[in-house]
């Protein structure tokens, strides 16, 4: 079997699979230890939008600590709003899931994208930079953050050796940057990229207890 | 556990200037067996792990957010206080006992196993370096509540007998005399007795039906006994059905500080029994922060059900007092700052509330550029204020507070917590500050009207 075949084909399905049963697993080992159910008298019972609320707020610091956090937030918001243009409105991956699903959605014109993918390698450096230079993070990380950071980086970068648009099917990069996406979604439930669901759950819960005591988020 | 103390060896050789000895100091309580300490901090640790203790262990991205909202780590810039830090030995055993990747972890020794060396180490984190006043939390991207995990944490290491000298005498006291200050029921009496006649107040304890039960923090029965005179004066003066119990007066629960859950429950229990002994609809915690996340928000889940009464800060009693209209204060003339009790505030729910009142007394309120739920702690809550050994860095991170309280140029600051207010005490003989803390409870029973 070809590695484009093997890409396009058994790997995406054992990755996907790998996926799904990593996250379902990580969920299930949470709230499998379950809680005691809290007995003292709530200001308010708007537990559920009080999750949503906390949800929202933590999208931005509070203005005390703007100061402080002002180069990771904005250089988050960076790579990730790059990463995430660069994934879903690049012509060629919107055809790749027609293919696979049948859905698709209007594309964004490659300048744009290429924009986008220069902004997030870029982005990823910063974070990159930082975490290997600020004491506090370097303190803080183990395998599992430049791990995730490679795996982060790397359809970054096998996107880009596929440009011009003549190389976009030559099969050997090609199947290299499907394998470096499915590494990435092979990798998620498992390390820290796995933020991308766990945030609602952690922002939820402290969200629910904050409207219980009546704080603001 | 034994009781006794093993004090630090006598070190009468070192060099006595320039050089800071020991660089880092620990406590232990009892003569367990390294194994078994261990094992008892590992098992204090599991206890506690429940579906929020995991997510919130398994959604840090490492961001270092916490740091910039921790005032050990902003005075000092050291990352070892790094809140999600002080956490590491709690962090690594739940990956390792109680993750949905445990296994492997354990398997592949992934996350060593914590070791006895790395809790005595971990102990200045968790209890010097740590007021639980939960700013961190509200820096968390990911919404992690740190704070409760270090009281989490600290379960472990009392369980293992590690817990800082003073703030384990001081929770010990509490459950074996009823007060970690000495204010037992027969000192509480007394006091009363006296400043009934020096103020010419009556002062009532141990109706046996009151409609509302008033308590102390012995910090006030000791140091501020003017606490307990403005109270009587607010409550006469309001013509209220009211008491104080000498069977639950003490609202302070160095259990819940010191993380020994079992006499945090005897101590919030000595409050509940007396409330429902006296069928009270209300009871009052005084001004003491821990106090009010201690009954207030974790009282009915000590005693197994709902509690049977209103539990109120005494700044909530006082502001809805005064928003009812009963309360009439005569105006002060004077601009204020408020400094918040971390427990009350934001970690309480009730920041308004001291706010309303101090508006009732029509003063200007300079807020601090940090304020209300984002206000820096005055770096002696969580028990920190009874440890020797943190002086020198509680003293460095009040300077913050100093710093912020004296660019409002206000005339006074105002809290309504007696162990913020002996920290500010303290603080201000240390720095040789120009401000007094002063009580929002006395203001108000010096501006109550004719």
């Amino acid at each position: 079997m070809e590695l484009l075949e093997f890409a396009r084909g058994p790997g995406l399905i054992i990755s996907v699979c790998i996926f799904a049963i990593g996250v379902v697993w990580r969920l299930l080992g949470i709230f499998k230890l379950g809680k005691k159910t809290d007995l003292s008298k709530p200001r308010s019972t708007a537990t559920i939008a009080g999750g949503l609320r906390m949800i929202l707020r933590k999208m931005w610091p509070h203005k005390e600590f703007l100061g402080d956090t002002a180069i990771a937030t904005f250089n988050g918001y960076l790579y990730h709003i790059g990463w995430f243009i660069a994934f879903l409105a690049f012509a060629p991956h919107i055809a790749f899931v027609e293919r696979e699903t049948g859905i698709s959605w209007p594309a964004l014109p490659n300048a744009v994208m290429y924009v986008a993918t220069a902004v997030a390698i870029l982005g990823l450096g910063v974070a990159l930079l930082r975490r290997l230079t600020d004491p506090v993070l370097k303190m803080l990380s183990n395998f599992d953050d430049y791990f995730s950071w490679v795996v982060t980086m790397l359809p970054l970068i096998t996107g880009m050796a596929l440009i011009p648009p003549e190389k976009y099917t030559e099969p050997v990069p090609l199947a290299l940057h499907l394998l470096s996406l499915e590494l990435l979604l092979v990798w998620m439930p498992f390390g820290k990229l796995s933020h991308a669901f766990l945030v609602f759950v952690s922002r939820g819960i402290t969200g629910a207890a904050f409207a219980r005591k009546g704080l603001r988020p | 556990m034994s009781t006794e103390i093993n004090e630090h060896p006598l070190d009468t050789e070192s060099p006595r200037f320039s050089i800071k000895k020991p660089e880092v100091r620990f406590d232990k309580q009892g003569d367990l067996a390294d194994e078994e300490r261990l094992k008892r901090a590992l098992q204090g640790f599991v206890k506690d792990f429940s579906s929020t203790t995991a997510a919130y262990m398994e959604s840090c991205i490492h961001c270092g957010h916490c740091a910039e909202a921790c005032h050990f780590f902003k005075v000092t810039g050291d990352p070892k206080y790094t809140p999600i830090w002080k956490l590491e030995p709690f962090k690594q055993t739940y990956k390792r006992e109680a993750g949905p990747f445990a296994f492997a972890y354990r398997a592949f020794n992934l996350k060593p196993k914590v070791n006895v060396e790395e809790l005595e180490e971990w102990q200045h984190l968790l209890y010097d370096a740590c007021t639980v006043c939960g700013r961190c939390t509200m820096a968390c991207p990911m919404g992690i509540d740190i704070a409760t995990l270090v009281s989490q944490a600290r379960h472990g290491m009392f369980a293992a007998g590690l817990v800082p000298h003073e703030l384990w005498a001081v929770a010990e006291r509490a459950e074996r005399e009823g007060s970690p200050l000495g204010a037992t029921a027969k000192v509480l009496k007394e006091r009363i007795e006296w400043l009934a006649d020096d103020f010419d107040t009556e002062i009532e304890i141990d109706r046996p039906q009151a409609d509302i039960i008033c308590t102390l923090s012995s910090i006030e029965i000791m140091k501020y006994p003017q606490s307990i005179v403005a109270t009587a004066k607010i409550m006469n003066h309001l013509d209220l059905d009211w008491t104080f119990r000498s069977d639950g007066y003490e609202a302070t629960n160095f259990g819940l500080l010191s993380g020994n859950a079992a006499w945090q429950k005897d101590m919030s229990m000595k409050l509940i029994n007396a409330a429902i002994a006296a069928g009270a609809k209300t009871l009052i915690l005084p001004e003491c922060g821990h106090a009010y996340g201690a009954l207030r928000w974790q009282g009915a889940n000590l005693y197994g059900k709902p509690l049977p009464f209103e539990v109120l800060h005494i700044s909530e009693f006082l502001a809805q007092q005064v928003s009812s209209g009963k309360l009439k204060l005569k105006k002060m003339d004077k601009s204020v700052t408020f400094h918040d009790p971390c427990q009350v505030s934001r970690r309480g729910g009730a920041t308004a509330a001291p706010r309303a009142v101090l508006n009732a007394l029509g003063a200007d309120l300079r807020e601090t550029r940090d304020s209300g739920d984002l206000n820096y702690c005055c770096g002696g809550g969580g028990g920190v204020v009874t440890i020797h050994r943190a002086d020198e860095l509680r003293h460095a991170v009040f300077g913050i507070k100093m710093q912020q309280i004296d660019a409002t140029g206000a005339e006074l600051p105002v809290t309504s917590c007696s162990n913020c207010r002996q920290t500010f005490d303290d603080g201000q003989a240390h720095h040789k500050w120009d401000k007094t803390m002063a009580s929002l409870l006395e203001l108000v029973a010096d501006n109550l009207t004719d």
